[in-house]
């Protein structure tokens, strides 16, 4: 399967613009919530939560010159935390990587790029539990699609999109699935 | 993967699948919950019919670290010094529901016969059988010889094999599990290995290994070596002729103190000097060798916990029912 | 095939008539069988009391004698018995077996061997031929009273302590020596003692990487080398048991140029199996000597072919499945071979057109007969000679299944093997003790006379 063309059946809902636009949004809303860029960490979330995650730390950067871009954003594999691992064929677990500050006593804001039933934030929980004791979590998602199975919402949505389950979002970065930047919905089988 | 019964049948893939995924759980060694939950739930029986406290050690913290629950069942001073076999063993074990079977044996070809057998349904992990293999111990290594090529080359270990390492093994290959595993391991990594041995101490066959083979170590460390890895030695080997004294032994195949200083003279200031242990000092190995900064003994236990983690993790976290279920059908129809 | 035993004769009293068989796999001609020995042959034989079988297709061959079988009896009836392992040899095509002598106790004074015998003639498949230990208890250390089994009612002329190597040069030359007295013979186990201690495999390749003790070669060719020369100082009769590397064809092949009394035997798994079947650490492949190497295998093929090796013997060596289904090195050694000796020589050696039907009847029933001197055994088939046959569908093909064998053994090398050839009837003394490809009745020595 090419990620750089949609299928018949796919229509795209968010192009790069509206990408830009919402994680701006989102950067602002961050910003205001926490009243200023003290002991904020972003944690994104493998694969296209650390992309968003890094252009997030852009945005408030560009905001607030105080903040370095580079030393706040944080990779946090939720591989062995997940609830699903003997329903699944073997995942290899991948690099966790905190910023140089830690996380005890920040403020941490998760990124992911959907969320869906709300299992991989619960294995975010956890993975986070284990490396330390932030002073608040928070979530920051790009697409939410309902469905949720778990007690979990996000605290800042880019858009949210209603779909059925059949159908399936999918999140197309540059960094990750270049050339696309976009959001598509598939219609599922 | 299904079992991890040798090196010899496993693939690149595989195999630095295995180094990449101990390179993320070595960091939960320095995290400040020391323990992930991937295995919860799940029961790992250590099967020793031979005594390895270390072994069995590095098996239990990997397990722990993994949250499964760990069962040792030493064969020693249990049914089975009564006489109860290994068939009867493994179907108690599988009544007890356990999902891997760590075992040791001083049978060759006990773990093989234990996952081909048809008594158990769990995954199987060689913990050493005999004087065929020791998987775990050969990836620890090719693990600790990965990060330190890796330094050198300023490259990033991850996903990277030993292409161009040169790896000198000395002593006893004839009875020894690790020098198999790592001669399969290494081949599959793309290092070159020479074995290091009096004639007496290998095996009839060798010449069809994918190796050199040197009878003479100063020679080999000339030609130039980035890991000198030494075999353990037993003593009593020397009963049944295979060389003439300990004395004679040390001054031929030991890593001594000449040696040691000649890595310096030779310009092989780069050299590692590795032993699965537990080391006779003074025989294959000088002590001033062993505690020298080049030694990485210590490296080499704490790596064989990350790669047990990832081996157990990577056996046992899939749907390993529903990949049986899939064989079956294949192999039915 | 269509026949029964007929109704209301006594077994000893059956006739048949074989319609159409192809001697030694050459000539059709019609067999008559009664009183013990073949009547008559030619075409359109007729006889009014004779069960008649359609032997279209057949080929009759002498019965077959193996020089070495483990009866286990008497000490290991959990393995085998007189009774199950000597109807495992009729349904092979055997009329004939000699039992090796490490039993429990060892078949080492003439008590034990006319016990052994006795077993066999109450059982009635077959001729049950002791073979007497060479020393006492096959420890090597004393020579057992040899004189004494030959005299006994089993009438022992093959001595071995089979199992065990007879290593000591000096009891070697004795009993090879002693044994001229009445024409006996010594086969060998040759088994370098030293050489082998603690051996699991073929030493070689694959025992390199598998990191089993290995058997080498040499254990095997150094005690025959030893054994042809000490047969030639003393000028007796030497037998070389399961003979298993190419080293020992070149051995025996020089002695017999030599003119040394020395006949050689190979085992059906020999001739087919390899030590690579060993990397399964399967124990069904764990045999002694250990199976050996392609190279080994072709030069095993060859020295029967050419007559180097005289005999086929099956070391027929039944286990319990207990003494199997664990590590390969706690694993007892052997394999069953009776039932599928037959179908393994017409696959590795007629069918691959390096001998002839004749030549089979000649390394499974005429040499052996000779080497173990039974008299009735190994015949021509020709009329007026004793009516020990083989009926041979050379055509058959099967799937050897060891649960559904007449021995107790299942240590099959070949189950699952697709083999050609069956045994679809055996006469022994004139009974058939098999019928239709199964067992049918043994013969009745009680009613001789
Ligand atoms: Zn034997």
């Amino acid at each position: 399967m090419s990620t750089s063309s949609t299928g018949p059946t796919s229509r795209v809902v968010l192009t790069a613009a509206d990408i830009d636009r919402a994680l701006t949004r989102i950067a602002h809303e961050i910003l205001e919530a926490n009243k200023g860029p003290q002991d904020l960490v972003l944690l994104g979330i493998p694969r296209r939560g650390y992309p968003l995650a890094q252009r997030l730390a852009r945005k408030l950067a560009a905001t607030d010159p105080g903040i370095d871009p580079e030393r706040i954003v944080g990779l946090l594999d939720v591989t062995m935390f997940r609830d699903d691992l003997s329903r699944q064929p073997t995942r290899a677990p991948g690099p966790t990587q905190l910023p140089s500050t830690g996380i005890d006593n920040k403020v941490v804001v998760l990124v992911d790029d959907v969320l869906y039933s709300g299992r991989t934030i619960r294995a975010a929980l956890d993975a986070i539990v284990d490396l330390g004791r932030p002073r608040v979590v928070r979530l920051a998602v790009l697409v939410d699609r309902g469905h949720r199975e778990l007690p979990i919402r996000a605290d800042h949505v880019g858009k949210n999109l209603p779909t059925a389950s059949a159908e399936k979002v999918r999140v197309r970065l540059e960094e990750t699935d270049g050339p696309a930047n976009d959001v598509v919905i598939e219609a599922g089988e | 993967m299904r079992h991890l019964l040798s090196t010899e049948d496993l693939g690149r893939g595989d195999a630095v699948r295995i180094l990449d995924t101990a390179e993320e759980m070595s960091a939960v060694g320095d995290r400040e919950v020391k323990k992930l939950p991937a295995l919860r739930g799940r029961t790992v029986v250590n099967l020793f019919f031979e005594d390895s406290t270390r072994t069995r050690i590095s098996f239990e913290a990997a397990a722990k670290r993994l949250s499964a629950d760990v069962i040792n069942f030493a064969a020693k001073g249990s049914s089975v010094s009564k006489g109860e076999s290994l068939k009867d063993t493994a179907q108690t074990l599988e009544a007890m529901s356990a999902d891997a079977v760590v075992i040791r044996h001083w049978a060759s070809g006990a773990p093989q016969r234990l996952a081909n057998s048809g008594w158990i349904d769990a995954a199987v992990v060689n913990a050493g059988d005999g004087t065929h293999e020791h998987p775990t111990q050969a990836l620890l290594d090719a693990f600790t010889m990965r990060r330190h090529w890796s330094r050198l080359n300023r490259n990033a270990s991850t996903g990277a094999d030993l292409t161009g390492l040169r790896v000198a093994i000395a002593g006893d290959v004839l009875h020894s599990r690790v020098a198999r595993s790592n001669v399969w391991l290494l081949r599959t990594l793309g290092a070159s290995v020479t074995l290091v041995a009096p004639p007496t101490l290998l095996p009839v066959g060798v010449e069809h290994w994918p190796c050199e083979v040197s009878y003479d170590l100063d020679s080999t460390l000339a030609k130039g070596v980035d890991a000198m890895m030494m075999l353990r030695v037993q003593a009593e080997r020397m009963n049944a002729s295979f060389f003439p004294s300990a004395r004679e032994y040390a001054r031929r195949w030991g890593f001594d103190d000449r040696r040691l200083a000649s890595l310096d003279s030779l310009g092989l200031k780069d050299t590692i000097i590795m032993h699965p242990g537990p080391m006779n000092r003074g025989l294959e190995i000088s002590s001033a060798a062993a505690d020298s900064p080049r030694s990485t003994v210590l490296a080499q236990v704490r790596n064989g916990v990350s790669v047990r983690m990832a081996a157990l993790y990577l056996l046992l976290s899939g749907d390993t029912r529903e990949e049986r279920n899939e064989l079956t059908k294949v192999s039915s129809s | 095939m269509s026949s029964a035993n007929p109704a209301g004769q006594t077994p000893n009293a059956d006739r048949y008539l074989l319609r159409g068989a192809a001697v030694l796999g050459g000539e059709r001609t019609d067999l008559l069988i009664g009183d013990g020995v073949i009547l008559e042959t030619g075409t359109g034989l007729s006889d009014a009391r004779a069960a008649v079988l359609d032997a279209d297709g057949l080929v009759v061959l002498p019965g077959m004698v193996d020089v070495h079988t483990h009866l286990r009896e008497p000490g290991r009836e959990d393995a085998e018995t007189v009774e199950t392992g000597t109807r495992a040899a009729a349904l092979g095509g055997y009329t004939a077996v000699h039992a090796m002598a490490n039993s429990s106790p060892v078949a080492d004074t003439a008590g034990v061997v006319e016990q052994v015998y006795s077993l066999g003639r109450a059982a009635g498949w077959v001729d049950v031929r002791p073979v007497g230990a060479v020393t006492v208890g096959l420890a090597g250390e004393q020579l057992a009273e040899l004189g004494a089994m030959a005299d006994s009612r089993a009438r022992v002329r093959m001595f071995s302590d089979d199992g065990m190597c007879v290593h000591d040069p000096v009891l070697m030359r004795r009993a090879l020596e002693y044994v001229k007295a009445f024409d006996g013979v010594i086969a060998q186990h040759a088994q370098e003692p030293r050489l082998t201690a603690g051996a699991q495999m073929n030493e070689g390749k694959v025992s390199a990487v598998l990191g089993l003790t290995g058997w080498p070669a040499v254990a095997e060719e150094a005690i025959i080398a030893r054994d042809v020369l000490l047969a030639q100082h003393v000028d007796s009769r030497l037998h070389v048991c399961h003979v298993s590397t190419a080293g020992s064809v070149d051995i025996i092949r020089w002695a017999k140029a030599r003119g040394i009394k020395v006949t050689a035997e190979v085992t059906p798994h020999h001739l087919w199996l390899t030590e690579d079947l060993v990397r399964s650490y399967d124990p069904v492949y764990k045999v002694n000597p250990p199976l050996r190497s392609d190279e080994d295998v072709t030069a095993l093929r060859e020295a029967v072919a050419d007559g180097t090796i005289d005999v086929i013997g099956t070391d027929h060596a039944p286990h319990p499945s207990e003494a199997k289904e664990c590590e390969w090195a706690q694993a007892a050694m052997g394999m069953t071979g009776l039932e599928t000796a037959l179908s393994v020589v017409q696959h590795t050696l007629v069918e691959t057109g390096m001998i002839s039907w004749a030549d089979f009847a000649r390394i499974t029933s005429a040499t052996p007969a000779r080497i173990g001197q039974l008299q009735d055994q190994g015949r021509l088939v020709a009329a007026g000679e004793p009516a020990n046959l083989v009926l041979v569908d050379p055509a058959a093909r099967w799937t050897v299944d060891p649960a559904a064998m007449a021995t107790k053994g299942r240590n099959s090398p070949f189950a699952g093997r697709e083999l050609p050839g069956a045994v679809k009837a055996t006469f022994f003394r004139g009974h058939a003790t098999v019928l239709d490809g199964a067992l049918n009745t043994p013969y009745d020595f009680a009613g001789e006379l």
